[in-house]
């Protein structure tokens, strides 16, 4: 019974990561009809600005200071996501905007230049070497489950995840650039006539997205390091929420997280060789039966 | 009266393609050994660039999924030595065109079902559940340490060369040299009757106008699929070739950055013209063995190759060369 | 036996009758114009009649052989072919190439994949004869998408008429073009159609055109067909004449010659 409530709450701890990067993922595809291969990367990106704002702001020996301490590492987490949006702040306007008149294979081509790129850039800023911010998880301690102990900074990853998609729901549907958002994403030209700034709106929805990808990695630094190559793996997966979900979808992300993090789970149980493939046919199946997804739009 | 010009005259492509074939022939007697060794790199990865291009230039559908065919004619030629220790290369090229064939087959009559950008995320999934299967199942594939192929086992032309004994790598890379360069012009010569051949012309109308394709009664679907079998099976062969070169097969040919490749490659020679894909294969495999020599940081060297080409020269060498020979012609 | 019976065929959007209860025939040879305000159905119903649409209900026979239930290529085999209102023509292809693939995929050719197409002498002779039927001959290496508007009008019927229909379907070949064009675009294609007697189906807002060349006229309005018969009869159908001044003006009827 214990085990099974741990099982969930790993479940739902792997889903809230999967739905922030893929929630972004999914966002820029709906605004922009953009498949971003370098998203994954920007969620390694976010991973390694937390570890590295933290571990250089408290020394790598610091846990254990106090509640301050923690504080203020909590505190610093954000910088990733933060750091993340801007980077794509500046990536749209150059790199991006330059090709939506040309096929979408050339916008493909380019984010997957953006994933190179960015690769061997983070292995020069932050070096070869894995960069954790695993001092914060030692200082919240664990909570008891029956006779099991469960990582209390894990419920905190949790919260994010729900607030995430609160909060996102409601600037989708509840503010008036949620209504211009969704207006540019069904209609570009329609926008544009209307007199919306479809650019500023562009530039606007790749940096939340990227957000996104970099809060994802900023929640998840403290639990797991940041390596190299874990935006490459991370990406398929959020490929795999999406179009279970529905490209474009933020109901869709949100179920297909849940989805994707509560198999991997199992999986990881009972299925361990086929756990990915599994995954990946499920997707497939979707794909091939419901193309636009379990919540997409016709 | 003889009909007027249609097409590309047989006798004028020989006259280019001959000397070519020819100049490759010389090469091997003016480069070192390093530089030949590299050239089989470069013409593998060509075969798979032309496969590849089948589906991109001529039928329009972009597959992030190809390192599955490159992969799985790679794993099959690994298997077959391994476990039932086939030596001939004749064998090994049947058996992994054959594996390919039928997972292409299977993957692509899935796949075809869509187009866009839902064609290239399908190609992509079905791609990666061979990945993870290589991945996971290390007792049958060795997981990431892969597969050794040694050359020493392999007997090319049903057994008449073999490369055991004393500079037997020398010797190997030469005789394979001109092996792989053999199959290489024969994939080259059936690619180019295939996109030239009415099946050919079909797909390129399927690309231009697939609705109208359909009203002139040309099986969309059915030609698609056609056309992802046979890419599949080109790229497969490449696959094949490679592994006794390499000496290892491991997960990394069927990870998705690798069909990433395969696309950069092709765009990088130019997707519109039949020879950008070979030219764009040579080079980019120069590009990538100079780059990771010259720094670690060669991802990033390529990535940025790869930004400056979709900035500034979208349509690849070939098309640019095109070009300027164009302007240069008009003066 | 008509070529072509169409049975209480209907299809409706939403609440729009596109095609309401169409029961048209066509003879073989028969050279019939479709005429109609804007939004009448003939679009609507050469959509439907070459599997652009599904029906709601009714059928479509092609000498006694129902054919409702057949895919777009599968009617292109049973001998329907058409044309767009809008170019729809394979714009990367030289004007060449497009009719020949037309012409390989009639001849069940388009699956070969071992032989050049270009040197199919019987097709290539064939295609250059379509091309200077229809006026083309010298763009034939010309990629499509750099032909004039007008030229491309007329390969787009060349593509439907090289499959040597049964029956072939004409939707507005001369719309999007100038006046200037119109007049020897449609004697172009008259001489074509008329000269080989092949029954043809077209889709025609000119009523100096439709009059001009029409064996039979059918006035559609409102997704049904509203009156059909000779050009003299419907130039003195009062009722039709009702319906298409209401669309196309006063001078509707007025010959300008």
């Amino acid at each position: 019974m214990d085990t099974l409530v741990i099982q969930t709450l790993n479940s739902i701890f792997y889903a809230a990561v999967l739905f922030l990067i893929a929630a972004g993922l999914s966002l820029i595809y709906g605004v922009m009809r953009i498949v971003n291969l370098a998203h994954g990367t920007f969620y390694a990106l976010g991973a390694y600005v937390s570890a590295w704002a933290v571990g250089t702001a408290f020394g790598l020996g610091a846990s254990g200071s106090g509640n301050l301490v923690l504080a203020g590492q909590l505190l610093l987490l954000p910088l990733g996501a933060i750091a993340v949006a801007a980077v794509g702040a500046v990536i749209e306007p150059t790199l991006l905007r330059p090709l939506y008149r040309r096929p979408e294979e050339y916008v493909l081509l380019i984010t997957f230049g953006m994933l190179m790129i960015l690769e061997d850039a983070m292995k020069f800023l932050f070096g070869g070497t894995p960069l954790s911010a695993g001092s914060i998880m030692d200082s919240m301690g664990s909570i008891r489950i029956g006779s099991l102990l469960y990582p209390s900074y894990n419920l905190v990853v949790i919260g994010v995840g729900i607030m995430a998609a609160i909060g996102l729901w409601w600037f989708i549907y509840r503010t008036r650039f949620g209504i211009i958002l969704r207006a540019t994403s069904q209609d570009r030209r329609m926008a544009s006539a209307l007199g919306l700034n479809v650019g500023r709106v562009y530039v606007q929805a790749f940096a939340i997205g990227c957000f996104m990808a970099g809060l994802g990695g900023a929640v998840v630094v403290p639990a797991q390091a940041a390596v190299l190559g874990m935006g490459v793996d991370a990406l398929i997966l959020a490929f795999v929420v999406i179009v279970i979900g529905g490209l474009g979808s933020l109901e869709g992300a949100l179920v297909g997280a849940l989805i994707v993090g509560f198999v991997r789970t199992a999986g990881i149980q009972f299925f361990a060789e086929i756990e990915l493939a599994v995954l990946y046919l499920i997707a497939a199946a979707v794909l091939l039966v419901r193309p636009t997804g379990l919540f997409g739009k016709a | 009266m003889p009909a007027a010009r249609t097409g590309p005259s047989v006798p004028v492509v020989l006259a280019v393609a001959v000397p070519v074939i020819v100049a490759f022939a010389v090469l091997p007697r003016v480069v070192d050994l390093y530089q030949t060794e590299l050239l089989i790199y470069g013409l593998t990865f060509a075969i798979a660039a032309l496969g590849f291009n089948l589906l991109l230039g001529y039928t329009g559908l972009l597959s992030f999924g190809h390192s599955a065919y490159f992969g799985m004619g790679a794993y099959t030629v690994a298997f077959i030595v391994r476990d039932l220790h086939v030596q001939s290369m004749e064998l090994c090229i049947l058996a992994g065109v054959l594996s390919t064939f039928v997972i292409a087959a299977l993957f692509g009559y899935v796949c075809v079902r869509h187009t866009r950008i839902f064609f290239g995320i399908l190609t992509l999934a079905l791609s990666q559940v061979l990945w993870s299967l290589a991945f996971k199942f290390f007792w049958v594939t060795g997981g990431t340490d892969g597969i050794r192929v040694a050359r020493t086992g392999i007997t090319l032309l049903g057994g008449l060369i073999d490369f055991k004994g004393s500079g037997s790598y020398q010797k190997f890379v030469y005789a394979y040299y001109y092996y792989v360069l053999a199959l290489f012009a024969i994939s080259a010569a059936l690619m180019w009757v295939i996109v030239h051949s009415p099946f050919g012309k079909a797909l390129q109308a399927i690309r231009d106008n697939e609705i109208r394709a359909g009203f002139v009664g040309i099986r969309v679907r059915r030609y698609r699929w056609i056309a992802f079998v046979i890419s599949g099976c080109f790229t497969g062969l490449a696959g094949v070739l490679w592994v006794p070169l390499n000496g290892l097969t491991t997960p990394d040919i069927l990870y998705w950055p690798f069909s990433g490749e395969i696309v950069f490659m092709t765009v990088l020679g130019g997707f519109r013209t039949f020879t950008g894909p070979i030219v764009g294969a040579i080079a980019f495999n120069y590009l990538k063995v100079y780059a990771v020599a010259s720094s670690q940081y060669w991802q990033m060297v390529l990535g940025c190759v790869l930004v400056v080409l979709v900035m500034v020269l979208p349509t690849g060498i070939v098309g640019t060369l095109a070009r300027l020979g164009g302007k240069l012609r008009r003066g | 036996m008509a070529l072509l019976q169409t049975v209480d065929l209907k299809r409706y959007f939403g609440e729009t009758r596109a095609v309401d209860n169409v029961n048209l025939s066509i003879e073989e040879g028969e050279f019939v114009s479709l005429v109609g305000p804007n939004g009448a159905g003939k679009t609507s119903l050469i959509n439907v009649i070459s599997a652009r649409l599904t029906p709601e209900s009714g059928k479509i026979i092609i000498k006694g052989e129902d054919i409702t239930r057949l895919s777009v290529t599968q009617r292109v085999r049973a001998g329907i072919a058409r044309s767009f209102q809008l170019v729809n023509v394979f714009d990367d292809l030289t004007t060449f190439d497009n009719v020949a693939l037309a012409i390989f995929s009639r001849e069940g050719k388009t699956a070969h994949l071992g032989t050049l197409a270009h040197l199919d002498h019987a097709v290539a002779n064939e295609a250059d004869a379509v091309l200077k039927q229809f006026g083309l001959a010298a763009k034939r290496g010309d990629n499509a998408r750099d032909l004039s508007q007008g030229e491309r009008k007329l390969l787009d019927v060349a593509l439907a008429y090289a499959l040597k229909p049964k029956l072939l379907f004409l939707d507005e070949p001369t719309s999007g073009v100038s006046t200037r064009d119109k007049g020897q675009i449609m004697d172009t294609i008259a001489s074509v159609v008329r000269g080989e007697g092949i029954t043809a189906v077209i889709v025609e807002h000119d009523m100096d055109v439709v009059f001009k060349y029409s064996d039979r006229i059918v006035v559609m309005a409102q997704g049904a067909i509203l009156a059909q018969g000779t050009p003299d009869e419907i130039r003195k159908n009062e009722q039709v004449a009702m319906v298409l001044l209401g669309s196309s003006g006063p001078d509707a009827f007025t010959r300008k010659d």
